[in-house]
Formats: structure tokens, C-alpha cells, sequence
């Protein structure tokens, strides 16, 4: 039995209800434990979750229960979400960004409810069968990971070198060691000084965010590196040198935050994001194999 | 009281508050770049027969950069970016590449 949003089936009046597996897929943003009837092991208790949440192209999200865990989906169009119209959409950063977003508030709400395990953007079903089906078989895979992060949050650290900042040794080596050299010879090396004394810039940099993720992960219950951001998607030209979330113990926020104010220095500018829903501690592969698709 | 019930005198400060108010942003305007690295490289990936995911993370990654890379046409980058210009080596940034390039200088 599907359940039908009246909004989705007007939106795509060309979609047939008589053939959900052809027109419509189960887009899943979730998964919970069960809160109201205590039957899931976590421990700490779920708030209610708003009542008219929407996600993806606008659809309403719904609960899908099956034993102690509830995936939360919504119903997306295949005619959008098909393994073809996806790849070209992909090219297109404004779908990306829709998607992400709708995907994002989802979660957000979902996690500001209690302990959720996000699932990877674009995880979507032929229906909710198969959504049951997948609760069923990875049952303890799901209760695991809600216990990990139950009560926890993710915080993000990204330290970036300081372009402002003068090379720490300038130029005393320079005429230290230049006895008669042409003026050429000069001019080359003091350029490569100046290389040198970039260079050094950058190792201390990287250096000084290396001890900085070692000392968050002291705190945190577990820690894992980004890869460096794309200076055109940041908008930051500086050399990002550490892109790093942190799961965290509330009790221990307060001495994580302390942390950060120790590295604001000449060497790093350092950024805090989140809380986030523990989106970079939930990314494990539950697959058997490679994605078959839906077509 | 204050009109929410709660004792005025009661320190209102939640545990993480420092680190809250520092790095909480409403949904609408976390960072698309933030959001990414999550929704790229977090969350349970399933994968199999009868689901439709982004397993494939190049997939995307590459589409991303291809339409940066259009959009924006090619901008000069900083060379004290460059380990990270051609798409980030997290675990280089100590490593042999800078050996190699202080011979050639």
C-alpha cells in the first residue's frame, strides 16, 4: 500500500498511480529510532518531530516504521530522479543546491528531535517496501550507529593559513650570507628566499592545524578530515589546511570551543561551523554491492 | 519569572553555548560548500539492487568542478594554494611533493 501526497500527484498530473514503481520514488533522508513507544535501544528520547515537515521538490515527509527504527521519506518524481535525468541534473549546481537544502532542513529537524542517522544526498527507493525491507536487514547496523551519536553533535573546524602574515624570517639570512654576488644573482636569490620564507609559512601553518585536529579529536569522541574546499566554492583564496568535524560530547563543548581560541593566531584563521547533524559520522557503506539503480 | 517561566536569576547559558553561538546558522545560510562536504562524504550510503544513490561520489564531484570550472572560467590561484588546486591531497600537506619542489629552487 502507497501512500499517495495529493500535492505530488498534482504537481505531476502525468504521473500514474496505478504504476508508483514507474512514476515516483521513495526519496529516504533518515533514520530514527522508534521515540514514542520506547521500543528502540537508544537512550535518550525523541521530541516530537514537526508535523508538516517538507523535503525534497517541496513533498511532505513521512514516517515509514519497521521495528523500533522509522525511515523518513518523501515522494520525488522519477521523471527527476531517475538514474538518467540525475546524471545530467548533477551538472547543474542550483538542482544541487535545492536538493541539499530540502535534504538539510530535513535533517535538522529531524536531528534537533533526537539521535538521526542521515543518509547519503540522493538515496532513493522504488518504494516503501523496500524502504521496510532495508530497516529490516540493517536493523543492528542502524541501532548501532544511533547509539554512536546519540546526544552528540558534529562541529566543524576549518583552519585557514593567514595570508597577511610576514614570512617569519625575512631578510637578515639573506645579506648574512650575500657576499659578491651580481646583481642578478641577488635578485634570484632573494626570490628564492622569499619562496623559502612563504614555504615555511606554510609548513608552520600546517603544522600548527595538524596539532589542532590532534587536540579537538582529544575531545572529541571521534574525528574525521574533509577534504580541503575548492577556493571557488568557499570563496576563500587562502589555503584551507585543515577541513575537519568533530563529534562531541556536550559535556566537552565548552573545552572544545577553549581549544579553538588557543590556535587564533598568526599562522591560522580558524572557522567553526555546526552544530551539524552527525552527517560525517553516519557514512558507512551498507551496500552489497554496486547501485543497481532504478530504472 | 521572566513571562517563559523560567527564574530570571538562573544562568541561562546551555552547555556549548560559546561554541553554539559562535557556529549556529539556520538552515537557510549554512555554507552550500559546509553542506557538501557532508552530504557528499557523510551519511549512510546504501547501495543495491533496488535503490537509486550517490554511491558514486566522483560522479558528482567531477560535475561540480566541470560546471565551476565553466561558470567561473579560469582564475589564477595563489601558489600557496597549490597543493589543494587540483582537488585536495588531505593527507600531503607535510608530504614529498614540497621536498621535490624546494630541489627545483
Amino acid at each position: 500500500m502507497r501512500d499517495h501526497h495529493p500535492a505530488m500527484s498534482e504537481n505531476h498530473p502525468a504521473l500514474s498511480q496505478n504504476h508508483p514503481g514507474v512514476g515516483q520514488g521513495v526519496y529516504l533522508y533518515a533514520v530514527t529510532p522508534a521515540g514514542e513507544n520506547g521500543t528502540a535501544g537508544a537512550s535518550v528520547e525523541r521530541a516530537e518531530r514537526p508535523p508538516d515537515l517538507r523535503g525534497v521538490m517541496g513533498g511532505v515527509v513521512r514516517p515509514v516504521p519497521r521495528g523500533g527504527l522509522v525511515a523518513h521519506v518523501s515522494d520525488v518524481p522519477l521523471d527527476r530522479f531517475g538514474e538518467e535525468p540525475l546524471r545530467r541534473s548533477l551538472e547543474d549546481l542550483d538542482w544541487v543546491e535545492g536538493v541539499a537544502r530540502a535534504h538539510h532542513r530535513v535533517v535538522e529537524a529531524l536531528a534537533a528531535a533526537g539521535p538521526t542517522a542521515p543518509v547519503r544526498l540522493v538515496t532513493v527507493y522504488t518504494g516503501e517496501e523496500q524502504v521496510r525491507d532495508l530497516l529490516d536487514l540493517r536493523h543492528d547496523d542502524f541501532t548501532e550507529i544511533l547509539s554512536r551519536v546519540a546526544g552528540r553533535r558534529e562541529w566543524g573546524v576549518k583552519a585557514y593559513l593567514r595570508r597577511d602574515t610576514p614570512p617569519p624570517s625575512p631578510a637578515p639570512a639573506a645579506t648574512a650570507a650575500g657576499g659578491g654576488d651580481s646583481p642578478g644573482m641577488a635578485y634570484l636569490r632573494r626570490k628564492k628566499e622569499s619562496l623559502r620564507g612563504r614555504e615555511d609559512l606554510w609548513r608552520a601553518a600546517a603544522e600548527r592545524a595538524e596539532l589542532l585536529h590532534a587536540e579537538l579529536g582529544q575531545i572529541a569522541v571521534a574525528s574525521r578530515r574533509h577534504r580541503p574546499q575548492d577556493p571557488q566554492l568557499s570563496g576563500r583564496s587562502e589555503s584551507m589546511v585543515l577541513n575537519g568535524a568533530y563529534l562531541v560530547d556536550p559535556a566537552r563543548e565548552e573545552e572544545f570551543a577553549a581549544v579553538l581560541g588557543g590556535y587564533r593566531d598568526r599562522f591560522l584563521d580558524v572557522e567553526l561551523t555546526g552544530p551539524w547533524a552527525p552527517y560525517s559520522f553516519t557514512s558507512i557503506d551498507l551496500g552489497a554491492g554496486r547501485a543497481g539503480g532504478v530504472r | 519569572m521572566t513571562p517563559g517561566g523560567t527564574p530570571a536569576y538562573l544562568p541561562e547559558r546551555p552547555r556549548g553555548a560559546a561554541l553554539a553561538d559562535e557556529g549556529r546558522l539556520p538552515p537557510e545560510r549554512v555554507a552550500l560548500v559546509d553542506l557538501l562536504d557532508r552530504l557528499l562524504a557523510g551519511g549512510v550510503v546504501i547501495t543495491g539492487d533496488i535503490v537509486l544513490s550517490i554511491a558514486d561520489v566522483d560522479l558528482v564531484r567531477i560535475s561540480l568542478r566541470a560546471l565551476l570550472g565553466s561558470v567561473r572560467g579560469t582564475e589564477p590561484f595563489d601558489p600557496l594554494g597549490e597543493p589543494y588546486a587540483e582537488g585536495g591531497r588531505a593527507t600531503d600537506i607535510r608530504g614529498g611533493r614540497r621536498e621535490s619542489e624546494d630541489d627545483r629552487w
